[in-house]
């Protein structure tokens, strides 16, 4: 903790290389260090987007065809640990939490601007390493979950190199969740108190406790893990009188508040981007507030569910059903105040817009199938199917990645100060939602009848229903054009958007666009009510 | 205001019909073989009428308030400034909640009626034969009136085949034959990493575990040959470890049985 | 627009936003020990849980000799009060104290590290005879890693209080503040760890 001061010092401008140059740079800019993490979090997206379509296109035949199995096996460890550990959790988390959170409590950077800069930087070497122990003697291949016995007895080099990246990986999420706390909780501009701060940021606050409470538990669950496989201990080699399970609750501690880590910020960015473009109020700020912090607190206790068919014993597996289906209560309130937001606005029809009701549409969905889930007679059928799949990316692609993209679209205008073009956003949307529903909704049924997930050969029955889900994953992969061709030009022709284009109320709209290095030319504005849309046309009658 | 009110419950009883109609007359499942597969076959249909109503009733609200609330052309302005209806918002916390705890109650009693509650290391025949501690699995179905002559075998996995050892016919088989309308009991235990055993026609699973052993009864219905499936990744060739299980009428199955069946004295 | 007026409401007098907060590393450095801590968590809950589900093998030999994890725990926390005084040392701007007091208290951090080594070549299992030996050096092992970490920075915020050209003065108190909030979290993990792993 040393190695930060205070941030003032740490601004000064001359130290700083100018223009793109600083993207590449170890820069101490909070702004900076947001979009390093949203373009290699997107650079490694298009990655483990490739090894998705490899996925796709051996799944469109029922034989083990297209590429030999162990390498299948690779491809879907490598895809699972890219998207949960190098775009989902460094995007949603570290790129727009350093992008916006000292706006939000009006600050002039992140509270150890060092230590954020360390753990952005981090990150691309962390995912080369994954991404290059392909090329070594093949990448690890027990999945992302790499449960013991098999992550122990497949090719050792492979599965170390995945171990070292996600505790490096691991600990820049560490470190960027200190940082957001002490952002949040002591860096608030004077007089902005903790109820006027806008959403995004109490949704960080929640993720960042969930990050300092239990990604050290991965690390130390890996170090152990690495020690079975180099240094011949037996914690989980059942041979040397280990326990497999006691791995999978370790593992599970950490991984099951990793899809809150993924989720809750985009529940604090739909909140931000639905007042704005529906021109309402945040409904129900106090109870989104608690709601957070509820599914923060269950978040914790829930990991267990995971393991229904493992080594738990029955009244554990009874235990952790009730508590994961309260988890649907406070999350459900949010969605319905989202509803109610919407109620009654004048809403723009907009890409962020489009992209942010997707989310609600698929997430609820998501939601719907995961209580279901948590019920353990439900569960024992349809663990590890591709029920399951279809589940968690309905969460984290239907839910967390339509938020990404409607935030890009909210927030572009800010970052670089020219508007995207709204023709091609909408195309965008409309591709992404057909093909992602395409792909994943058979799956539901795939999994109900019978096809386990993680294999590369099945059932010639279930092959009509793989391959439209293959040409749903041909849509989603074709969806990123438009997108990439939208960025290009608009960041070079693109309409000049002025310091506001939306008529936002967040503080990161009152600025110029791009923003000053310390964020504003004068002192920071006091925004007392970020949501207070509609507030002088009813003073006015 | 009661023409809106008229039109509200409407759409409500609109939702209500088409969830439950779909609820009733789409089957997901695969053919039930199994006393179990009945039994959950009814908390699916519940769910599934229970989600239908939310997701239907979600994206009609989502949908409906970007079209009538969307901004025309020759608007300016914001929409009300509505920050919030404490009222509404506690209606929308313990409508849920009381759902969402009668469901965990229902999937209890579910769960109980499939046998999952049974203590594991009673009423197992294998177990008066050695104290060795049973981890997990699903103990027993819980209908009584099954004779009790129950089958016992033991399950052994590896990479990538699962072996089955009857040690009242003292021989090992690839295929599982088990007679239909009887219970049988399984030890599983896997020789190498984790495995599972699935039969989604019976709706269970059990994960088989390096030196944990796992139990899981069943009682098939239905005559018929299924598939045994591993669902968890175990290795290369995951995707292909599945085995036959073979239901059989009683006679069928004893001739089965005492064709394989080798006398005690070779051991 | 009119909605834009509302967020006007720019407090005039609070220039310089951020000379005026407090000092926010100290806390930084608890949410640190609290993610650290966890990693104890995870260490402990593993080994509780073997311990309850996972018999040893016959013949495991898993008692510990006492007297040394006992002179252990002296030393530790001996060693947190005598930092404790080089705080107040530096407070009272007396650096020479304060330096006394900190080699004293690195010097009992390498004694422990020494008893813990000699315990180590004494103990009549390795690292891989079984599930207790394993868990055993992974958690002693760890928190002797803290243990060293924390020495090493000791002696150089000793080095840092000489009295010339030295950093830490009792206006510069943190550096001080912080290995002494971290070596008091070090003592406080020994206790837990010396409960559960030798009185258990």
């Amino acid at each position: 903790m040393t190695i930060s001061i205070d941030p003032q010092k740490t601004n000064d401008e001359s130290l700083q290389p100018k223009g793109w140059l600083r993207y590449f740079s170890f820069s101490l800019d909070h702004k900076v260090i947001g979009i390093q993490y949203l373009v290699c979090g997107f650079l490694f997206y298009l990655i483990g987007g490739t090894l998705a379509s490899a996925i796709r296109i051996e799944l469109a035949s029922p034989m083990s065809d297209f590429m030999p199995r162990d390498v299948y096996n690779q491809v879907l460890t490598l895809h699972g640990t890219i998207m949960i550990f190098l775009w989902i959790v460094p995007v949603v988390n570290g790129a727009f939490g350093n992008y916006l959170i000292p706006f939000y409590v009006g600050a002039r950077d992140m509270a150890f601007p060092r230590l954020n800069a360390v753990a952005f930087w981090l990150i691309p070497p962390s995912g080369l390493m994954l991404v290059a122990s392909y090329f070594v003697e093949g990448a690890a291949q027990a999945g992302w979950t790499a449960y013991p016995p098999l992550s122990i007895t497949t090719p050792q080099s492979g599965q170390i190199i995945w171990i070292l990246s996600v505790l490096l990986l691991g600990g820049s999420s560490i470190f960027g969740g200190i940082n957001f706390i002490a952002t949040i909780i002591k860096l608030r501009r004077p007089g902005l108190k903790l109820m006027q701060l806008p959403m995004y940021c109490w949704a960080m606050l929640g993720t960042s406790l969930l990050v300092v409470l239990s990604t050290p538990v991965l690390a130390g669950t890996l170090i152990l893990l690495s020690f079975d496989i180099v240094a011949n201990t037996g914690f989980f080699n059942p041979v040397l009188g280990g326990n497999v399970v006691v791995y999978q609750h370790l593992f599970w501690f950490y991984s099951h508040p990793a899809v809150y880590i993924m989720v809750l910020p985009a529940f604090g960015l739909v909140s931000e981007i639905l007042p704005v473009h529906a021109r309402k109020p945040l409904f129900g700020y106090t109870t989104m507030v608690f709601s957070i912090m509820g599914i923060v607190v269950l978040g914790l206790v829930v990991w267990a569910h995971h393991m229904f068919t493992s080594g738990t014993p029955p009244w554990m597996r009874l235990f952790f059903t009730i508590a994961t289906a309260f988890i649907a209560v406070p999350t459900g309130i949010k969605f319905f105040n989202w509803v109610a937001t919407l109620w009654g606005g004048k809403i723009s029809i907009n890409s962020a817009m489009l992209f942010s009701c997707g989310f609600i549409i698929n997430f609820v969905f998501g939601g719907i199938t995961g209580v279901a889930l948590a019920q353990v007679p439900f569960d024992i059928h349809v663990h590890d199917t591709y029920f399951v799949v279809a589940h968690f990316h309905y969460i984290v692609y239907g839910g967390t990645v339509f938020i990404i993209f409607s935030s890009i679209y909210h927030w572009f205008p800010k970052v670089t100060g020219k508007m995207l073009n709204e023709k091609l956003g909408i195309l965008h949307f409309i591709i992404t939602f057909i093909g992602f529903n395409l792909c994943f909704a058979p799956q539901h049924w795939l999994g109900l009848n019978g096809m386990p997930r993680r294999v590369a050969e099945y059932d010639p029955q279930f092959q009509f229903v793989n391959q439209i889900s293959s040409l749903g994953a041909l849509l989603m992969a074709i969806s990123t054009i438009p997108f990439l061709i939208n960025v290009f030009l608009s960041v070079r022709n693109g309409k000049d958007a002025g310091d506001n284009p939306w008529n936002a109320l967040t503080p990161e709209w009152l600025t110029s666009s791009p923003p000053p290095v310390e964020n504003w030319e004068g002192e920071a504005p006091l925004v007392e009510e970020p949501y207070g849309y509609g507030k002088e046309i009813s003073e006015q009658k | 205001m009661l023409n809106k009110n008229i039109y509200l419950i409407l759409i409500i009883s609109l939702v209500f019909v088409i969830s439950f109609w779909i609820g009733f007359n789409v089957n997901l499942l695969p053919a039930e073989a199994s006393i179990n597969a009945p039994i959950y076959d009814e908390l699916f249909k519940i769910l599934f009428i229970i989600g239908l109503i939310i997701f239907i009733g979600m994206t009609i609200a989502v949908v409906y308030s970007l079209f009538k609330f969307r901004k025309r052309d020759n608007q300016i302005g914001d929409g009300i400034a509505l920050e919030g209806n404490l009222s509404l918002e506690i209606v929308w916390t313990i409508i849920p909640s009381i759902i969402v705890l009668l469901i965990g109650l229902y999937s209890y009693n579910i769960y109980d009626r499939m046998g999952g509650m049974k203590e594991l290391n009673h009423n197992h025949e294998m177990m008066s034969s050695n104290t060795e501690k049973i981890w997990a699995g699903i103990s027993q179905t819980s209908d009584n009136k099954m004779p009790k002559n129950n089958l016992s075998i033991e399950v052994s996995a590896m990479q990538f085949a699962f072996l089955f050892n009857y040690p009242k016919g003292n021989f090992i088989s690839g295929e599982l034959h088990v007679p239909v309308d009887q219970k049988v009991s399984m030890k599983m235990e896997s020789k190498d990493v984790i495995h599972a055993f699935w039969v989604p026609e019976f709706r269970i699973k059990q994960d088989i575990i390096p030196g944990q052993p796992t139990i899981l009864n069943f009682t098939p219905t239905k005559v018929g040959k299924y598939q045994i499936i591993c669902a968890e990744l175990c290795g290369p060739y995951h995707g292909g470890m599945r085995a036959s299980i073979i239901v059989e009428e009683e006679s069928d199955y004893n001739e089965w049985f005492n064709k394989n069946k080798k006398p005690e004295v070779n051991l | 627009m009119t909605t834009l007026d509302s967020s006007k409401e720019i407090q005039k007098n609070n220039s310089e936003v951020n000379e005026t907060h407090e000092d926010f590393r100290m806390f930084g450095l608890i949410t640190f020990l609290i993610a650290d801590g966890m990693t104890f968590a995870g260490f402990f809950a593993a080994y509780l849980t073997y311990k309850a589900v996972n018999p040893l093998p016959d013949g495991a030999i898993y008692e510990l000799e006492l007297p040394i994890p006992t002179l252990n725990t002296i030393l530790l926390l001996v060693s947190s009060a005598t930092f404790h005084k080089a705080g107040k040392a530096l407070l009272k701007d007396k650096n020479t104290d304060s330096q006394k007091w900190l080699f004293f208290t690195a010097f009992l951090g390498i004694i422990f590290l020494i008893c813990q080594l000699f315990e180590y070549f004494h103990l009549p299992f390795g690292l891989t005879d079984n599930l207790f030996a394993s868990t055993f050096y992974a958690l002693t092992g760890f928190h002797g890693l803290h243990v060293t970490l924390g020495t090493l920075m000791i002696l150089i915020i000793a080095w840092q209080s000489r009295i010339n050209g030295g950093r830490l003065t009792s206006q510069n108190m943190f550096p001080l503040e912080a290995v002494e909030l971290y070596w008091h979290f070090v003592d406080g993990i020994w206790v837990i760890l010396f409960i559960i792993l030798y009185l258990l």
